[in-house]
């Protein structure tokens, strides 16, 4: 395994704190997501072989129009009615405790809705309480870094909050795990690839956000307090893809592993 | 059934209210409420609160009463008990209180019918909801600078059980700030009555135990400022005390 490691690069061999489907608590184990082994408790064996959880997680925020090209189709019609003027503070908007969702569980398409939107993002687990930080130490309460599939019903309209669209149980896929932020690449080289039934359909990087996330934890915290397992995210929805009952989601970011989900339909699958 | 959750001695405890302002602990001990600190009466994972749901409280911020309920979530973070204080941050010029009706959800809930719903209700309590609205803004309105603040939503002082409560949609909210009476409402006067709002909600998301929907305030919107004293008070349930700093 060893020389397999060397060859593929650092950046796929992660120290992690997972959780296991049916165990209480995280552990922390090796995992090499390129090869697709997980080495814990001394045992390596295949990821697939595991049924996983969702990381433990609280409070689960995103921030919304990060993405410099969203926020660029939407310049126009940011100066008109409803909106009137750009944002000035951050657009925040909560996914709830129902829609966390774990690697390779389905996300369940609602009857009656044709297309999901799938928008991969950076998750930072917070490690202890965040109150007021300053964006120069924003880091320092911030415990490590993780994949969020934030789907939800394509909507145009942000005016209101999207709480249809987007607070479904199960639209919040996260994980599989967590990486220790010491333990990867530093935030601003972390990079994104999605993947539908195995086909790349967008790369995004750290680049197009407007601001970065550690200004972001700086604005947030300076009103609400983040506290130890809340997350606050960030996604690439400008040109994310649609995803309909039948495909499989994968999204990749080197230095964190691959989060995969595949999406069915209401009737038989994962729903009632 | 009334169970509030304090801090006492050291250490959190549930307490059942007496009267007399005293407090009976599961292990038997009476103390005095103000040997307490009131604490949320429940730690929930999810708040969805309604926004715009008394029509004469649109119309007060000039809106058209919604044809579908308006929601929006909070955080915990925002969660006090009574007798807290809330702070009013420097330079605002509009903060106002929110009186509210609070569900406490005590079953799993998911796709409930109207008819049903009270099975799935385990009490009532009630919030406070506080919205400086300087900081309102049209993207995800109403956006969370406005509602989401640190320590901004007062809850409690305790939760009635939904048998010792009956009927929720009869109930007279009324807010005093000073003493004085500042907004008066009426449960009945809900645009989506309580039944159909948990039946719309679990419609598309699944509640769990703990979980609280925030009704929706009713006319009446004022000022505060530092140093006021805002007693949110709900029939049959009681008073819920918060102090402006």
């Amino acid at each position: 395994m060893t020389l397999i490691t060397a060859m593929e690069g650092r950046e796929a061999i992660v120290n992690v704190r997972l959780r296991l489907a049916g165990r209480r608590h995280s552990i922390e184990a090796e995992v090499d997501w390129r090869g697709g082994t997980v080495t814990l408790d001394r045992r390596t064996s295949r990821i697939d072989e595991w049924e996983w959880d969702a990381p433990e997680v609280g409070a689960v925020y995103g921030v919304a129009l990060n993405d410099r090209r969203e926020w660029e189709a939407m310049a126009e019609a940011m100066t008109a009615p409803p909106y009137r003027k750009p944002p000035e503070g951050p657009v925040l908007y909560m996914k709830p405790a129902n829609t966390i969702n774990a690697h390779r569980r389905p996300v369940v398409l609602p009857s009656g809705v044709n297309r999901l939107r799938t928008a991969p993002a950076i998750g930072l687990v917070i490690g202890r309480t965040a109150a007021r930080v300053r964006p120069e130490g924003a880091l320092d309460v911030v415990f490590g870094y993780t994949i969020v599939n934030d789907l939800s019903i394509p909507h145009e309209q942000l005016y209101r909050p999207a709480v249809k669209e987007q607070a479904r149980d199960g639209f919040t896929p996260i994980g599989p795990w967590v990486v220790p932020k010491e333990e990867t690449v530093p935030l601003s080289s972390l990079a994104a690839r999605v993947y539908v039934n195995g086909r790349l359909v967008q790369c995004v990087d750290l680049r197009r956000f407007r601001r970065p996330p550690e200004q972001w934890l700086a604005d947030v915290t300076e009103f609400m307090t983040l506290e130890q397992g809340d997350v606050l995210f960030f996604s690439w929805p400008a040109d994310a893809p649609l995803v309909s009952a039948g495909d499989v989601v994968r999204i990749e970011m080197d230095g964190i592993g691959a989060l995969e989900n595949p999406i069915v339909a209401e009737e038989g699958g994962e729903g009632e | 059934m009334k169970q509030a959750r304090v801090a006492w001695n050291g250490t959190v405890t549930e307490a059942e209210p007496l009267d007399s302002g005293r407090l009976l602990l599961p292990d038997g001990t009476i103390v005095d409420e103000h040997e307490v600190m009131w604490l949320p009466p429940v730690e929930p994972r999810t708040i969805v609160a309604l926004g715009l749901n008394y029509a004469d409280h649109a119309g007060e911020l000039s809106f058209a009463a919604p044809k579908e309920p308006l929601f929006f979530f909070k955080g915990k973070n925002t969660l006090i008990g009574h007798r807290g204080r809330t702070v009013r941050p420097a330079g605002v010029d509009m903060m106002h209180y929110e009186c509210e009706l609070a569900v406490v959800i005590g079953r799993p809930a998911r796709r409930v019918k109207a008819e049903q719903a009270y099975d799935y209700i385990w009490g009532y309590t009630i919030a406070n909801d506080y919205a400086v609205r300087d900081y309102l803004e049209n993207y995800y309105r109403p956006n969370f600078r406005v509602k989401n603040r640190d320590r901004t939503t007062p809850l409690g002082p305790w939760i009635v059980s939904h048998e010792e409560v009956g009927d929720p949609m009869a109930l007279a909210l009324r807010t005093y700030v000073n003493g004085a009476l500042v907004q008066e409402g009426y449960t009945g006067d809900m645009i989506f009555s309580i039944p159909y709002l948990l039946e719309y909600i679990t419609s598309f998301m699944t509640l769990a135990p703990g979980d609280l929907i925030l009704t929706g305030t009713p006319k009446g919107a004022v000022n505060v400022q530092p140093g006021d004293e805002v007693v949110a008070e709900i029939e049959r349930i009681g008073r819920l005390i918060n102090y402006i700093e």
